[in-house]
């Protein structure tokens, strides 16, 4: 056996079904023998979007996603996909190839020192100098990709590594790393902590991020809010968390979030933050939700605690492991005045905006193809105002959402919802871009169509860099820099290049027909809605 | 607030750049960081003095302990220490000031370790403080110049073995 069978049999140990990625030279090896395995590797257009796919993949089966690319350019194209999963915490093993060991550091044709250039953003990083180390390097990479605050992890392998005999194979059963030991129980003093300030509180909240929908705690959290009746807001990552309509729901905080999310926890007195990192979007003055106001802080990372505000209590451990133990005290519900007072708000502080009737309005738009869907669908939501007019308008029932919360990354849509459709097959899956995100990715056209996945796609065109037009409109005074979009392409020629199916929707009047043709079939195709150019998400 | 963190860490190539590269990549202060081996050869230990606010202090320990090269972490302050930096100065001087330097080394506990007819070589290992002492008196005189290994320091002994470590679960 040699490394490349030794990195083919590790991942068929771990049960990885799917692998994207782009080959050359330097992981040919490994190529050559995945040819023997029954794991199924698509070949993306570009290197990025096979880490945004496995990206989609990993967070709709709760399995580390796997990519695979060859050296130097290959690897570098890689590392926007790596950051935003890292911004993401979602778990990924990331294979590169890599120059012939001897070579290493000659600047030889195609290298590049990958395993220095990501440093900042991967959970840790292997460079495998003996293909004896091969399957203890795959088995940790696993395991710190998926455990903990999940992240990825790259391993950088040489080619003649991957061609060097491997004397033994034995994949390791189990694992213990004196470095690595993630805490996933809460400390039973800290709970107890948090237990009395909930007994205490008179205006409890919880605010959820990320972390929730990883640890796979969104139905021990609608237990919590239930029993307790403590309401929940979330933050972009955690959204779906809870179905937005649920009671207890109050939609999502932050500068582009709810009114009534935003007034329910500055009114709060207990903030129960669970899962997410306290960063800018969601909340831009730290000190703020700290003042006269008890903070509790859950994250399974323990430098998250306190890093952008400070809480009261700090409680480290893994959301479904403390909700679990929450669940089994008895703790004396809120005060009801509280909640309705936040029914109230939702009531009256609703914002429905005017829109060009002439145009589709993004806004109503989004919320009839959401009703519209599948129970259980997957919507994938890109960057730029069709990110906010999604997380503002859809509605989650059994299904998820994804989107690129903390990295931002325009054209993750299209290669995650891709990545998702492939890791559960019978759901609807649904990506919804604006035309300057579309066009960051639209190349996975040809690779949904290689390999019959029917990702739906829906472009909001409106011709121009809107969040960026819509930033420049408020802090520029409309003096316009670098937004235009009208280069085109015609999206229905584009379409009809890859064979897919293409409806275009000019106003409101034409948007429920389109939306049931667009469902109507388990195929791949393209609706382009016409927005107003002008339009604005606040 | 200036503390010092002594680090495990395993003892392979890149960990240095790494925990560098966290102080860097955070603006967190380096006042001084010092990398050698320990008893055990596949462990390395660093020391690093740092200073900044208490949630940067928190920061730095967290994040450090996060680093899975890391094997473990000990904060404290100076007063908690003993901390030691080795010097080696080189001066000009001339039959006038010669005595002068001699004098100064020999209150301040240096020792000369290499000299020649116009030059010598003072070696110093203390406390940062007296080594900044020795660099101030020699400042008047003219130095050729200086190699400082920066601080290396342990928590002062204590009975019993109770180190609190980070990294249990």
């Amino acid at each position: 056996m040699n490394g490349a069978q030794a990195m083919v049999k590790c991942l068929e140990k771990e049960g990885v079904t799917t692998i994207f990625g782009y080959p050359g030279v330097a992981i040919c090896p490994f190529y050559n023998s995945i040819l023997d395995s029954d794991i199924q590797s698509i070949l993306v257009r570009t290197e990025q979007n096979a880490a945004h796919a496995a990206s989609g993949m990993a967070r709709v089966t709760g399995k580390t996603g796997v990519c695979a690319v060859t050296s130097g350019p290959g690897a570098t194209n890689l590392i926007t996909g790596i950051a935003t999963a890292f911004a993401d915490s979602i778990p990924l093993v990331c294979i590169t190839g890599q120059v012939n060991s001897e070579l290493l550091g000659s600047d030889v044709f195609q290298e590049a020192d990958i395993t220095g250039a990501v440093e900042s953003f991967v959970k840790y990083s292997y460079l495998v100098k003996n293909a004896d180390d091969i399957p203890r390097v795959f088995k940790e990479a696993f395991y710190i990709a998926g455990t903990g605050r999940k992240g990825p992890v790259l391993i950088d392998i040489p080619v003649d590594i991957q061609n060097q005999t491997v004397t033994r194979f034995e994949y390791p059963e189990s694992i213990n790393m004196r470095t690595y030991k993630p805490t996933v129980k809460g400390n039973g003093a800290q709970i107890r902590k948090v237990v009395a300030e909930i007994k205490k509180s008179q205006r409890p909240i919880i605010c959820v991020g990320g972390g929730i929908l990883l640890s796979g705690a969104e139905l021990l959290l609608r237990e919590f809010a239930e029993k307790y009746q403590i309401p929940v807001v979330s933050t972009m990552m955690g959204i779906g968390a809870m179905p937005t309509e649920h009671p207890m729901y109050f939609g999502m905080v932050g500068n582009n979030g709810k009114p009534c999310a935003n007034r329910a926890m500055n009114e709060s007195d207990l903030l129960i933050m669970v899962g997410a990192r306290v960063a800018d979007r969601a909340v831009n003055q730290p000190d703020l939700i700290t003042r006269g106001k008890v903070l509790v802080h859950m994250d399974v990372d323990p430098a998250e605690i306190g890093k952008n505000a400070g809480p009261t209590i700090p409680l480290v451990g893994d959301a479904k492991h403390i909700f679990a133990e929450l669940l089994e005290q008895d703790i004396q519900c809120s005060d009801e005045k509280w909640v309705s007072k936040l029914n109230g708000y939702r009531q009256t502080m609703k914002t429905e905006k005017e829109s060009n009737p002439e145009y589709v309005n993004p806004a109503a738009f989004i919320h009839k193809l959401s009703e519209k869907m599948q129970e259980d669908a997957i919507y994938v939501a890109d960057v730029g105002q069709n990110q906010i007019w999604s997380c503002a308008n859809h509605i989650v029932k059994k299904g998820r959402f994804l989107t690129t919360g903390g990295m931002g990354t325009m054209g993750y849509s299209i290669p995650a919802a891709m990545g998702a459709k492939l890791g559960n097959k019978d759901r609807q899956v649904i990506a919804v871009c604006g035309d300057g995100s579309f066009q960051m990715s639209m190349m996975e056209l040809a690779t949904m169509n290689q390999y019959k996945v029917p990702v739906k796609i829906v472009v909001l065109k409106n011709t121009v860099l809107g969040m960026v037009r819509e930033y420049q409109h408020y802090t520029y005074h409309d003096r316009y820099s670098v937004v235009d979009l009208s280069g085109g392409p015609d999206l229905e020629k584009l379409a009809a290049a890859y064979g897919i199916p293409f409806l275009r929707v000019h106003n409101m009047s034409e948007a429920d027909q389109a939306i049931d043709r667009f469902l109507e079939k388990e195929e791949s195709i393209l609706m382009e809605c016409l927005i107003d150019p002008m339009e604005l998400v606040k | 607030m200036k503390k010092i963190y002594s680090v495990l860490v395993e003892n392979h190539s890149g960990v240095l750049c790494k925990v560098a590269g966290l102080f860097s990549r955070r603006c967190f202060n380096i006042n001084s960081l010092v990398v050698g081996e320990t008893d055990d050869p596949e462990v390395s230990c660093m020391t690093i003095v740092s200073s900044g606010d208490q949630r940067t202090i928190e920061q730095i320990e967290k994040q450090l302990n996060k680093k899975l090269d890391v094997i473990k972490v000990k904060t404290f302050d100076e007063a908690m220490s003993v901390s030691r930096e080795l010097m080696l100065l080189k001066v000009k001087y001339n039959r006038n000031n010669r005595k002068d330097i001699m004098e100064i080394c020999n209150i301040l506990k240096a020792e000369i370790v290499d000299m020649s007819k116009s030059q010598m070589m003072i070696q110093m290992c203390d406390v940062p403080e007296k080594i900044k002492l020795l660099i101030k008196m020699l400042n008047s005189i003219s130095i050729v110049e200086v190699a400082r290994t920066g601080t290396v320091a342990l928590p002062k002994c204590t009975d019993a073995e109770k180190q609190q470590s980070k990294h249990e679960a």
